[in-house]
């Protein structure tokens, strides 16, 4: 099919269908259905499950007049997790029964993947997952997932052999969230706030033709998954919680020290050129590292975003601390400033441990973009049933 | 401002990249640092013959008529090389003065010998308190144009032939043209800690210049040629810190303590990454003033403010840290690190220092 046919297709397609912003999740769902059914949900897939087996340029033409519209629903063959991973791995039986109900949007989903003794060593999981008969059994104790009360799946590495070393004795799962032998129990952050949950697993039960991959080949799916969580978490961090509006015009940090008087404080001022350079810099280095990309070369800056950031969240609350000083010990509704300070401080840690430490992720530029040896590791190479286990 | 492609941009930056690999490795520039001029002459002529001297000059006055672009990327090689030059002093600083003045006369008289390199020029715009603000001038004129007072940190003075000096009153400051062997001016090469630099402090009793006729307040001029020289100054510190940490990554990977590389230890590991957030942050904050300037975007002296403390810092910290990094052979005179620590320390306080360009910052987001 030619570029323009393509094109217009979409246009006829959006033209007869497309009314505007989804109002409700029904709406939702029923857009999805039909974006789906049309097939333009997964362009660069192939035809049997409802893609159209197009080339990258092709599937961007389709893409963009989705986006000019404000139409969702495709792009999913690279922003779908869930579909993407199950489509790459999955049992032939469990493609046929989640797939497209994916796409819709209909399953819920979660990720178990950390664990309280394995957080920077995720390989370190001590989850166990035992064949009985057409099921496995599935024992141990699964930590930050977010909607795991609502999940209908939880994608699952669990160890199912012990007696090779800890990266290749790991599978990797559907865990059907909705039995008597997972339970969710809300995790209270530093932050007062419950976004994630710890999963408890006593004898859940996983039907065996919910292996993705093979059995001790889970480390390897696992990393298609992370690859495909990667380019859609894209580094959104949040802002100030307490809703009270904070100065267009100008920016925040000055409009707050100006409010309460510190912007006379040549060391606050100081301090204020400072942490803005620190974000537009690293908006400089975002813009660059894409333009970097759209020619064809690979930028190290990409890999620096996440480092950066958590440096300006710290370094940003700090500050914010610094300008409100005594008014910082309070917090609550009337004292919306210092209730912004305080989040900010607490929740920085959000980026700067979530998602990979700072320390992991200097490991990972040292070694990976500068090219530096790795750290020996006592545990690589032996049975994981050797391997020491702390607290 | 520019008319180069982005492939033009390349060619000039590759050029004198193979140039300085040829002709200010690390041993040449060892030897030009100990000499009493501080440059290479013969290296200088043939910067000047690819028009690397009369980059920012027009072609009508014998130059390459290039602009911020081209010029910042030409500075991130002079950087990595530690090219000892009058490229900064006669190029950037007096060049792009001469022509922000805007008197065709001195244009015509200073800017082809500038390009070609016949004369070295200087500016002379701060005294003995380095501030480089108006305050800071320490020179006055006699309305028939004789110079008293002194002037200080003038870059290549002592090789100048001709001065371009900033003289008050404070509250109308000129620049006057003064050849650097008139009768009562006295040039005294300053001790500088970085060798591979050379400065001067420069004496007038009662010396003869000659006033540029500005087409505007000779301040803004000169304000003007610092945000410029700004610019170079970045992307000198943006290339010299790229390669410290090339170099000090390299070492890590070969340095065998515990029998094991010290690159291995994440100790040294996370040192080295947190050094390629600054690199990666200065090179992207001085290509960005370039741009700014190049596109003359309103907001251009702010970028360049914040392109200054930047890149100030960024190579402070790179350079200081390269040193601990490398441990005791880097705390020897023959490893080179000291020579950018050097620099850098040197390069934070040139055009003023970083706290005055976050202040400056500041003001111009309003606060």
């Amino acid at each position: 099919m030619s570029d323009d046919a393509l094109h217009d297709e979409a246009r006829a397609f959006l033209a007869a269908h497309w009314k505007g912003p989804l109002k409700t999740p029904d709406e939702a769902k029923a857009w999805l259905a039909k974006v789906v059914e049309n097939r333009f949900a997964v362009l660069r897939w192939p035809e049997e499950w409802m893609g159209r087996g197009l080339k990258d340029p092709q599937a961007r033409v389709i893409e963009r007049e989705f986006a000019a519209v404000g139409a969702p629903g495709t792009g999913q063959d690279r922003s779908n997790l869930w579909a993407n991973t199950l489509l790459a791995c999955g049992t032939q039986g469990l493609k046929e029964k989640l797939v497209l109900p994916l796409l819709r949007n209909e399953v819920g989903m979660c990720l178990l993947y950390s664990e309280p003794g394995a957080g920077s060593d995720l390989a370190g999981i001590r989850t166990r997952a035992d064949l009985e008969g057409d099921h496995y059994v599935v024992n141990g104790q699964k930590v930050w997932t977010s909607s795991a009360a609502t999940a209908d799946y939880g994608m699952l590495i669990a160890r199912t052999n012990w007696d090779v070393p800890k990266h290749r004795g790991i599978s990797f799962f559907f865990c059907p969230m909705k039995q008597p032998g997972v339970e969710v129990r809300p995790l209270r952050q530093i932050t007062n706030e419950s976004h994630f949950n710890e999963v408890f697993l006593t004898n859940a039960i996983v039907p065996a033709e919910n292996l993705l991959g093979e059995l001790g080949e889970g480390w390897g799916v696992l990393q298609t998954a992370l690859a495909y969580e990667r380019s859609v978490m894209g580094e959104g961090a949040r802002g100030p919680r307490s809703g009270v509006a904070e100065s267009k015009d100008e920016e925040p940090l000055i409009a707050l020290a100006r409010e309460t008087g510190a912007l006379a404080d040549p060391l606050i001022r100081q301090e204020i050129a400072r942490v803005l350079a620190y974000k537009k810099v690293n908006a400089m280095n975002t813009a660059r590292a894409k333009a970097d990309l759209a020619q064809g070369t690979s930028s190290p800056v990409m890999s620096l975003g996440k480092l950066a950031m958590s440096r300006i969240l710290h370094e940003e609350a700090k500050l914010r601390t610094m300008i409100l000083a005594a008014g910082s010990m309070l917090e609550g509704p009337k004292h919306p400033r210092a209730e912004d300070a305080n989040f900010l401080t607490l929740n920085a840690y959000f980026t700067s441990i979530g998602g990979g430490t700072d320390q992991i992720q200097r490991n990972i530029i040292g070694e990976r973009v500068l090219g530096l040896p790795k750290e020996p590791e006592v545990d690589r190479d032996i049975p994981f049933r050797q391997v020491k286990a702390g607290i | 401002m520019t008319t180069l492609s982005a492939e033009e941009r390349t060619a000039i930056q590759d050029s004198v990249r193979r140039l300085l690999a040829d002709q200010s490795s690390e041993s040449q520039v060892r030897q030009t640092m100990e000499t009493e001029t501080g440059f290479d002459a013969g290296l200088w002529g043939q910067l000047c013959e690819m028009g690397i001297a009369g980059l920012l000059i027009d072609e009508a006055h014998g130059g390459s008529g290039a602009g911020p672009l081209e010029l910042e990327l030409v500075m991130e090689e002079a950087g990595a090389a530690l090219l000892c030059s009058p490229l900064l002093a006669s190029s950037v600083v007096a060049a792009a003065l001469v022509k922000a003045l805007g008197d065709a006369g001195a244009e015509s008289r200073l800017l082809p010998d500038i390009a070609s390199g016949k004369r070295i020029a200087t500016a002379a715009l701060t005294g003995p308190a380095g501030t480089w603000t108006e305050d800071g001038v320490a020179v006055t004129a006699t309305p028939e144009g004789a110079l008293t007072g002194e002037a200080s940190y003038v870059l290549h003075g002592q090789n100048a032939h001709v001065l371009l000096v900033a003289a008050g009153p404070e509250e109308a400051i000129d620049i006057y043209e003064v050849d650097a062997r008139a009768e009562g001016v006295t040039i005294e090469a300053l001790p500088t800690f970085d060798h591979t630099l050379r400065m001067a402090k420069v004496t007038f009793k009662g010396a003869k210049g000659r006033r540029i006729n500005a087409n505007r307040p000779a301040w803004d001029a000169v304000r003007e040629t610092l945000d410029l020289a700004l610019v170079a100054l970045a992307g000198e510190q943006a290339g010299g810190g790229k390669k410290v940490l090339e170099f000090t990554v390299d070492y890590a990977k070969n340095r065998v303590q515990f029998g094991r590389a010290i690159g291995s230890f994440q100790a040294v590991k996370h040192m080295a990454s947190d050094l390629l957030l600054e690199s990666e942050s200065a090179i992207s904050a001085a290509r960005n003033a370039a741009r700014a300037l190049a596109e003359g975007a309103a907001d251009a002296p702010a970028q360049i403010s914040l392109a200054a403390f930047a890149c100030k810092d960024a190579y402070s910290q790179i350079t200081a840290t390269a040193i601990q990094m490398h441990g005791g052979i880097a705390f020897t005179w023959a490893h080179p690190a000291h020579l950018y620590l050097r620099r850098a320390r040197s390069a934070a306080q040139l055009f003023g220092t970083a706290a005055y360009y976050r202040e400056r910052y500041i003001q111009q987001l309003g606060g």
